[in-house]
C-alpha cells in the first residue's frame, strides 16, 4: 500500500506536498489497512494498493474525499464516528498521529516537557504527590496505587535503585503495551525518567518480550535519539540528574511478567516468581531497591505531570481514576484497541464502541482481564469497569483483554480452554499452582468428555479457592477465575454437561449430535470415508448425506472431514450416550 | 564474527546472559544452543555451567536440538482459536509435512507453536523468524511458506 501510494505521488509530481508518515496503530484493526488524511482528518478504511491512484487523484488533486472508502459515507472524521467518540484518549493520544521512528515528532507534541517540568520545576517529593493525588492505579493488572509504590521506592534504604519498564505483555489478547511501544515509544521512556528522579535511580532497565520484534526495534530507535539529544543520560537538562536505560529481551515465558519473575529474568537465571515479602520496592533487581511498573502506567505518567494531578483525577471513578485502554476481541464488530474513561460499563464498551456481536448471533459473556480473568453474563453489563467492581463480581481488570463471547461459546470448554493456558504456563515452583491447576484441568476434562459428576461442581470450587488463597504469585492467584466465574454465572451450562451429557452450545465434541445440513451437501461422500462406524451415510454425487445417531460415536471426524461445512453439531436432546 | 567477539559484545554480567543466549543461538545454522555455547556464555558472564543450562530449558524460545533456518511460530492463543487457527495448522502441517516442534527433513523449516504475538486484530497469526503474519488463511500460509523456501 505505502508503495503504491508513493508510486501514485510520484506520477502526479505531488512528493513533496503530500508527506506519507508510517504511524503506530490507530485502533480498529479490522478494518486494516487504514490511512488518515490531515489537516482534514479524513479515516479511510480497508485500503488497497489499487485505491492509492483514485485516492491520489480524487483527494489529493481535487480536494474530494473518496466516500467509497470512508468507514461511515457521510462522517469522514474520526470523531464523527462512535468507535472514535466515545473514547478519551490520553496513553494512546500519539499512536496513530505521529512517526514512532522520530523524536521530533514526539517533542513537538509537548514530549519530554514533563521530564524537563519534574526535574526543573518540582522535588522528587512534589513529582510522587502528585502521583499521589493523580489516584493513578497499576495499569499491569493488579492496580497497586502507583504513588504510593514510588515512595516506597523513595524511602527504601540504598544509594544504588533501579527503574523497571515491564513489556512482558503475555496475556493472550492483550496488546495495549505493544501498541504503545511501536506507537510511541518515548512516552515509556519519558515516563521511565520521570519516575527515576522521583525515587532516585540513575539507573533503567525495559524487559520486552522476545515476540515483539518491531516494539524491540522502536525502542533501540528512540534509545539512541533520546541519548543523542541528552534527555537521557548524565545530567539531563543541565541538572545534577543522570539516568539510562538499558533494553533486555525475553526468551517465550508467560510468567516473566510477574514482577519478581521479570527480576529473576533480568538477573540471567530462570524466571520463576520470589515469595514476596519482601518486595522489589526493597530487594529488588540484584537485592536492591527497584521500581517495577507496567509501559502503560509509566506512558500515563507524562500527562499527570504536564496537565496535573486534578485534571487526571476528574476522569474516572472514585477509586479508579483515569483512562483504561482495552483491547477489544472474540465476536464483537469493531475489535482493536480503545481507550476509555474507567468507570464506562461493561454495556459501552462492548455496544457503543465495539458495535456489538455480529448480526445473527447472541451476546452471552465477556471475559475480562485476560487468561486469568473472569467471565461476565449479559445480566451484569451495565457494571462499571474499575478495578474494585469488576473483582467484586469475579474478573479482574488485569492487563485490560476483553474477549466478547456469543451463543456459539461453551462457556465450560471456554473455563478449560483458559484453565489449560495458566496450567501450561505455572512456572511449576509453588504446588498449589503447579497441582491445584492440574486437578482441576483434569475435572474440567472430564465434564467436557461427558464422564462428569454433579460432586465435581463442589471439588472444582474448593480447588479454586485454595490455588487463589495459597500460591504463590499472580498467575496462581488469579488462574481458577474463568472457572470460578463460569461456575457462578453459567451453572446450568456445567450441570447439562454433567446430567444430560449435553453440551447446549454445541461445542464438546463428545455431548452433540451430528448433522448433516441438506441444502449444503454435494454428497462427495468425504464423511462416510472418514466414519470409523459406518454412521455416515449415502452415496458419492446424491446428496443429502445422513448420521445414523445409533452407529455414532461422536468422535467428530465426519465434521472435520466435511469441505463444505454442511455438518454441524446441535446439542444433544436424550441423556443417552 | 566468532562466538568470542559475539561474547565480546556483551559486558561480563549474567544480566546479559539471556541476550548472548540469543545472539549465539541466531548463530548457529540449526537456530540452537550447543553444549559449547552454554560453557562459552557460563565463562563469559561468569556462573556456572549448571546454571545456563537451568535458564535454557525454561525459555521456551531455546533449544538444544538443531532446527530449522527459519521457525515457523503459530499461535495458540484463544483469540487466534476462534479466529480458526487449526485450520491454518493442519495447511502447516500437510505442506511441511511435520508436526509441532519438528524440523523438515531438508533443515528448511520448524513448526512450532507460541502464546500470544500481540497482533489479536488480524487473527489469526503466525511468526516466520521476526515477521508477523496475520489474517492467516490455508492460501496465504501457502504463499508465506513459499516465498521463505524462495529466500525472499
Amino acid at each position: 500500500m505505502k508503495r503504491a501510494l508513493l508510486e501514485a505521488l510520484g506520477r502526479h509530481d505531488l512528493l513533496t506536498e503530500v508527506q506519507l508518515v508510517e504511524t503506530g496503530c490507530m485502533g480498529p484493526c479490522e478494518l486494516g489497512p487504514v490511512l488518515l488524511v490531515y489537516p482534514e482528518g479524513t479515516f479511510y478504511v480497508r485500503v488497497r494498493p489499487e485505491d492509492a491512484a483514485e485516492i491520489v487523484s480524487e483527494h489529493f488533486l481535487k480536494g474530494r474525499p473518496v466516500r467509497r472508502l470512508l468507514w461511515t459515507e457521510g462522517a469522514p472524521q474520526p470523531q464523527e464516528i462512535p468507535f472514535f467518540a466515545r473514547q478519551k484518549k490520553l496513553v494512546l493520544r500519539n499512536c496513530g498521529t505521529i512517526d514512532p521512528a522520530k523524536i521530533e515528532e514526539y517533542i513537538a507534541t509537548d514530549g519530554y516537557v514533563a521530564l524537563g517540568k519534574a526535574l526543573t520545576e518540582m522535588t522528587p517529593e512534589a513529582v510522587i504527590a502528585e502521583m499521589k493525588r493523580s489516584g493513578l492505579r497499576g495499569r499491569g493488572g493488579a492496580g497497586f496505587p502507583t504513588g504510593t509504590k514510588w515512595a516506597l521506592v523513595r524511602g527504601a534504604a540504598g544509594d544504588e535503585k533501579y527503574v523497571i519498564g515491564n513489556a512482558d505483555e503475555g496475556d493472550p489478547g492483550a496488546f495495549m503495551d505493544r501498541a504503545i511501544l511501536e506507537g510511541d515509544p518515548h512516552s515509556v521512556l519519558e515516563g521511565m525518567a520521570i519516575a527515576a528522579y522521583a525515587v532516585g535511580a540513575s539507573r533503567g532497565y525495559i524487559y520486552v518480550r522476545a515476540e515483539y520484534p518491531l516494539a524491540v526495534k522502536r525502542l533501540e530507535v528512540a534509545l539512541a535519539q533520546a541519548r543523542k539529544l541528552g534527555v537521557l543520560g548524565s545530567r539531563i537538562f543541565e541538572t545534577e540528574f543522570s539516568f539510562d536505560i538499558e533494553l533486555r529481551m525475553g526468551a517465550g515465558a508467560f510468567v516473566c511478567g510477574e514482577e519478581t519473575a521479570l527480576i529473576a529474568s533480568i538477573e540471567g537465571l530462570r524466571g520463576e516468581p520470589r515469595p514476596r515479602p519482601p518486595y522489589p520496592a526493597t530487594h529488588g533487581l540484584w537485592g536492591k531497591p527497584t521500581l517495577i511498573n507496567n509501559v502503560e502506567t509509566f506512558a500515563t505518567v507524562r500527562r499527570i505531570v504536564l496537565d496535573g494531578a486534578e485534571a487526571f483525577a476528574t476522569i474516572g471513578t472514585e477509586k479508579s481514576k483515569g483512562t483504561k485502554v482495552f483491547a477489544l476481541a472474540g465476536k464483537v464488530r469493531n475489535t482493536g484497541l480503545v481507550e476509555v474513561p474507567m468507570g464506562i460499563t461493561l454495556r459501552e464498551l462492548v455496544f457503543d464502541i465495539g458495535g456489538g456481536v455480529p448480526a445473527g448471533r447472541e451476546f452471552k459473556a465477556v471475559q475480562i482481564g485476560g487468561p486469568s480473568g473472569g467471565c461476565l453474563p449479559a445480566s451484569l453489563l451495565d457494571v462499571p469497569v474499575d478495578y474494585d467492581s469488576l473483582s467484586t463480581h469475579g474478573a479482574i481488570m488485569g492487563s485490560g483483554g476483553v474477549i466478547v463471547l456469543d451463543d456459539a461459546a461453551c462457556m465450560v470448554n471456554v473455563a478449560r480452554f483458559f484453565l489449560e493456558f495458566t496450567a501450561d504456563e505455572s512456572c511449576g515452583r509453588c504446588v498449589p499452582c503447579r497441582v491445584g491447576t492440574q486437578m482441576m484441568l483434569g475435572i474440567l476434562n472430564r465434564i467436557v468428555q461427558g464422564d462428569g459428576t454433579e460432586d465435581d461442581l463442589a471439588r472444582l470450587a474448593e480447588i479454586g479457592e485454595m490455588v487463589k488463597s495459597a500460591s504463590l504469585c499472580g498467575l496462581g492467584q488469579t488462574a481458577p477465575n474463568p472457572v470460578l466465574s463460569t461456575l457462578r454465572y453459567f451453572p446450568d451450562e456445567y450441570r447439562a454437561h454433567i446430567h444430560d451429557r449435553s453440551c447446549p452450545a454445541g461445542v464438546c465434541p463428545n455431548l452433540v449430535r451430528y448433522r448433516v445440513i441438506a441444502e449444503a451437501c454435494r454428497g462427495c461422500d468425504a464423511c462416510r470415508r472418514a466414519c470409523p462406524t459406518g454412521a455416515a451415510q449415502g452415496v458419492a454425487g446424491k446428496p443429502p448425506y445422513r448420521i445414523a445417531d445409533d452407529l455414532c460415536i461422536w468422535c467428530g471426524a465426519c465434521f472435520d472431514a466435511c469441505p463444505f461445512d454442511a455438518v454441524t453439531r446441535l446439542p444433544r436432546q436424550t441423556g443417552k450416550r | 564474527m566468532t562466538k568470542d567477539t559475539l561474547a565480546a559484545r556483551y559486558p561480563r554480567s549474567a544480566e546479559t546472559l539471556l541476550s548472548l543466549l540469543h545472539d549465539l543461538q541466531r548463530a548457529n545454522p540449526g537456530n540452537h544452543l550447543t553444549p559449547e555455547d552454554l560453557a562459552l556464555a557460563a565463562s563469559h558472564v561468569g556462573v556456572p555451567t549448571s546454571l545456563v543450562h537451568d535458564a535454557v530449558t525454561f525459555y521456551s524460545m531455546f533449544s538444544l536440538t538443531p532446527r530449522g533456518r527459519h521457525i515457523v511460530r503459530l499461535c495458540e492463543s484463544p483469540n487466534c482459536h476462534l479466529a480458526g487457527a487449526w485450520s491454518a495448522l493442519d495447511e502447516l502441517r500437510r505442506l511441511l509435512d511435520v508436526g509441532v516442534g519438528e524440523t523438515t527433513p531438508d533443515g528448511e523449516f520448524t513448526l512450532e507453536l507460541t502464546s500470544c504475538l500481540g497482533a489479536c486484530g488480524v487473527a489469526p497469526v503466525m511468526m516466520v523468524d521476526d515477521e508477523v503474519v496475520g489474517n492467516l488463511t490455508p492460501d496465504r500460509v501457502r504463499e508465506t511458506l513459499a516465498r521463505y523456501r524462495e529466500g525472499r
